[in-house]
């Protein structure tokens, strides 16, 4: 039992089918509270997949996923939301025309709690919670050193930004669960070390559980403390991450006999 | 009237917006824009038509081509001048180009021909219309008026049956085109993917040129047609049944040619049997009222792909 | 001042200024019957306009169905006014109360079309839109109410019969295709209080958690469920809201006619309406108050020139499109935004041109 408490994700028997295909097939993962957890595998392994299925956007054919003791399996992308699941995505998809600082006010929506109709009247509340979330939308841009660039549209900010905007988007929902869809795609070293900074602190600051997709061996190496690797749809590895990185058949799937 | 009468009507008229609507499905397909200018080129086909046959000199059936050749070419005119330049602008700003051109035909035909209706002359006046006349013997077929008014079972008028037949036989040639031939394969190639089209060597501004044409050349057939059975021609005469094509594109699932001929057929047969059996003032809303239904049972349509936006 | 709200309160102002000085004018005789007549019709413009950016511009979907909501607006106020001519005899008093009941019944439509019709997107959704405005315009095309001592005989798709009617105390308030003749109760004071409700209600349901929703709809579907967002709830509530403004605009232009026929709000009127909100630029409420006033404005005052003026119409439209969208416009407007009374663009009137 005390074991099942600080479990924050609970994958159990997962499974989906496109037509015939099996895309991920009976996945078991376990993610503990506070933890660097990472899902790496080749391209086409089922990856995103498995992101998919846990915020919603497929429903899986069978299995179960537990978040934090609840059972959240086939819920709609924004109840999941609520239940305390965030994302990132592998193709960026920011609020393009809103500016920079609404994309990360939208993430605080949930937290606004005044109607409608004190927001057309201009009531007091309006005014006292648009103030407080600019506030925390400034902070947590700070974080992301992207306070300076607060009123530009999303669309303009270079690449890298970007990728971390999204993340303090996510963040702005105020989850448990943080799901990084290849947060180091296109990055250069430099960038990716510093994105690796960030997310340690992401941990330590938020007191968040992360679980990633990622490609870079260097970023997941570094800071992933388990991981799960799958291939074609099933799990071919799991456990602390440098023995699964040193396992034979995990080198195999990667470069091949 | 018997119910296959008004099933034969509706097949005529659902022939005509089969037409239509293939020429909106394929412009669609291949620019993914809603041409709402399409049908005016009717219009404009009818006008044409009107004209040559109105001249002593034209025998209808170079009127019929002169109208399909004007057609063809302002087709091909309007996709160079309005919707070339706009290939990579949000589909709004070329919905409203095409509302822009819709505009431009209607009032360059109101200025040319005035605003009051003409009486468009059958392209097939002198032709007797197909009686099916049913007796002890079974069912006897007449080309002359009989006078068998009890036992008559169906007229076919001789516009319905070159409706049908014309539109049967163009739609069996284009899907032939479309997936027998070099250039037709390359339509497909391009409403798949333009950018991969390219690659593989498909010229792509001459392969929309080519679909324009082909739209616009069987809206002139459909705008002789319609004409022909419904003769009352004006400025305005393009506009509802070009609507109405639209949604029969939309209603057989729209960017697919099968879908078109079905959609447009249904919508035939739909609107006169609502027509002859509910209230003729009604019976546009019905055919809008259907298209609701199925696509909120089948939300792209009768025969359209579904899209699913990879995440 | 937050720079969103100085841009709303611009945008208020010169609203504001425009009807004063042409009201102004035209009260004074100096602007001349035709053109002071164009006053009202430009106020209910307006309010169409605007109520439609915010389902085109602000929630990112094409509808083509304005003019059904404006329609349902029309005639439930209308009738209303008529059937309580002898009850209410205030006349602005029934004007404000007919508002009330056609932008309300607009929104109801909005409601129970909306309901099946946001599962679709896009060029589906913008056919079935453009399907419901026509069924209602057919069907308040077909509607025949008449009044006698007995109370209301209705009748759909063909006239009341006579016989039930007591002819002594008979009248006609809905008549088909001949329509309804609502009392004259738009003023143009009346048209401008209700343009600026409108305008500020728009403007602070945008510049709201509301209105970033839809937003965030708009820009990303998939992103947006992630955050959160209910995207039905939102979907739906901006749809609604856009219909009751609609059907507003209908109780204002239906008082200000002596003939209401329903053939008036075909699907040509939206797309009139759809290219005021376009040609404005999506999302920029300023921007549709300004197109209207212009593209309405401008083929009436040509009258004269009637032959041509829509073929002309017609050409420049096409042209500012292709302009808009040219290489040529994009260095234009980097120069003009260099400029610096121009250094202040907003980030949320900057629409969904792009998407």
């Amino acid at each position: 039992m005390s074991e099942k408490e600080t479990m924050m994700l609970e994958v159990k028997n997962l499974c989906i089918q496109f037509g015939g295909l099996k895309a991920v097939d009976n996945l078991n993962m376990s993610v503990k509270k506070g933890q660097l957890y990472g899902l790496i595998g080749p391209n086409g392994a089922g990856k995103t997949t498995v992101f998919n299925m846990l915020t919603g956007v497929y429903k899986p054919t069978s299995g179960t996923i537990t978040l934090d003791g609840e059972n959240i399996t086939g819920k709609a992308p924004a109840e999941i939301n609520k239940h305390g699941i965030a994302r990132t995505f592998q193709n960026i998809r920011l609020f393009k025309n809103m500016s920079v600082l609404d994309n990360v006010k939208v993430g605080l929506h949930n937290a606004q709690k005044y109607t409608f109709i004190e927001g057309v009247l201009r009531l007091p509340r309006y005014f006292k919670e648009e103030k407080a979330m600019d506030e925390k939308a400034t902070e947590l841009l700070k974080v992301f050193e992207l306070d300076g660039e607060k009123e530009q549209l999303a669309s303009n900010l270079p690449y890298g930004k970007q990728r971390k905007l999204e993340i303090a988007r996510a963040l702005a929902t105020n989850p448990k669960l943080l799901l990084l869809d290849e947060p180091a795609a296109g990055m250069n070293p430099n960038e990716t070390a510093e994105l690796m900074k960030t997310i340690r602190f992401v941990r330590d600051e938020f007191d968040m559980t992360i679980l990633l997709i990622e490609h870079d061996m260097k970023l997941v190496a570094g800071i992933c403390e388990e991981l799960t690797v799958l291939n074609f749809g099933q799990e071919l590895a799991k456990g602390v991450t440098s023995e699964v990185l040193n396992d034979k058949r995990v080198i195999t799937a990667y470069l091949g006999e | 009237m018997s119910f296959i009468q008004y099933l034969v009507s509706g097949l005529s008229l659902g022939a005509i917006y089969a037409l239509i609507a293939l020429g909106y499905t394929m412009v669609y397909g291949i620019a993914k824009m809603l041409n709402f200018a399409h049908g005016d080129i009717i219009m404009v086909g009818g006008f044409t038509a009107f004209t040559a046959i109105s001249s002593a000199w034209c025998p209808v059936w170079l009127s019929v081509i002169i109208s399909i050749v004007v057609c063809t070419v302002l087709g091909v005119v309007i996709e160079k001048i309005a919707y070339k330049p706009l290939r990579n602008a949000p589909p709004l700003a070329v919905l409203i180009t095409a509302i822009g051109v819709s505009y431009f035909l209607q009032n360059a035909a109101l200025l040319i021909f005035g605003s009051d209706s003409k009486n468009f002359p059958s392209v097939v006046k002198n032709a007797p219309p197909f009686m099916l006349v049913y007796e002890n013997s079974g069912v006897k077929f007449f080309t002359s008026p009989v006078d068998t008014a009890d036992k008559l079972l169906l007229t076919i008028s001789m516009e319905t049956f070159v409706s049908i037949v014309v539109s049967l036989v163009i739609m069996a040639a284009l899907t032939f085109f479309i997936n027998k031939t070099k250039a037709g394969k390359a339509m497909l190639a391009v409403s798949e993917d333009k950018g991969a089209a390219q690659l593989m060597g498909i010229n792509v501004n001459a392969t929309i040129s080519l679909t324009f044409a082909i739209g616009s050349s069987l809206a002139a057939v459909a705008g002789v047609l319609m004409c022909s059975s419904y003769p009352l021609l004006n400025p305005y005469t393009g506009s509802m049944p070009g609507i109405k094509a639209f949604v029969a594109a939309v209603f057989g699932g729209i960017g697919s040619i099968p879908g078109a001929m079905i959609g447009g057929i249904l919508l035939g047969v739909i609107e006169q049997i609502s027509k002859a059996y509910i209230s003729s003032q009604l019976s546009d809303a019905i055919v809008f009222m259907v298209l609701i239904i199925v696509l909120i049972f089948k939300p792209t349509g009768i025969l359209g792909k579904k899209i699913n936006e990879k995440v | 001042m937050k720079k969103t709200t100085l841009n709303n309160l611009i945008t208020c102002g010169m609203v504001l200024a425009f009807f004063a000085i042409f009201g102004g004018l035209s009260a004074a005789g100096i602007l001349g019957n035709k053109l002071s007549g164009l006053l009202v019709p430009i106020g209910i413009y307006i309010i169409l306009s605007v109520s439609l950016n915010l389902t085109v511009g602000i929630l990112g979907e094409l509808s083509l169905g304005h003019a059904g909501f404006m329609c349902v607006g029309a005639y439930m106020g209308g009738i209303f006014s008529t059937i309580m001519q002898n009850v209410i005899t205030v006349s602005w008093i029934r004007m404000i109360v007919a508002i009330i009941v056609g932008g309300l019944g607009a929104a109801l439509f909005g409601l129970i079309i909306g309901i099946p019709v946001l599962r679709l997107r896009g060029d589906y959704l913008a056919i079935v839109t453009l399907g419901f405005g026509e069924i209602i315009k057919s069907i308040a095309n077909n509607i025949y109410i008449v009044s006698d001592k007995n109370g209301l005989h209705f009748s759909f798709a063909n006239a009341v019969n006579p016989d039930i009617i007591d002819e002594a105390t008979r009248q006609d308030i809905m008549k088909g295709p001949l329509g309804i003749n609502a009392p004259q109760d738009t003023n143009l004071l009346l048209v401008v209080i209700v343009l600026m409700i409108t305008l500020v209600v728009l403007m602070n349901f945008i510049d709201s958690k509301s209105g970033r929703a839809c937003m965030s709809i708009r820009d990303n579907f998939i992103a947006a469920q992630s955050v959160g967002i209910n995207v039905t709830k939102y979907r739906l509530s901006a749809f609604v809201l856009s219909a009751a403004f609609a059907g507003v605009a209908g109780v204002l232009y239906s008082h200000s006619i002596t003939s209401l026929v329903s053939k008036k709000f075909d699907y040509n009127l939206s797309i009139l309406i759809l290219v005021f909100v376009v040609l404005g630029g999506l999302g920029s409420l300023r921007g549709s108050v300004i197109a209207t006033v212009i593209l309405y404005a401008l083929p009436e005052i040509f009258r004269e020139f009637s032959d041509y003026r829509m073929l002309i119409y017609a050409i420049v439209l096409i042209f500012m499109m292709i302009f808009n969208n040219s290489h040529a416009s994009e260095i234009l407007k980097e120069k003009v935004s260099a400029l610096p009374i121009f250094k202040k663009r907003s980030a949320n009137a900057a629409g969904g041109d792009s998407k």
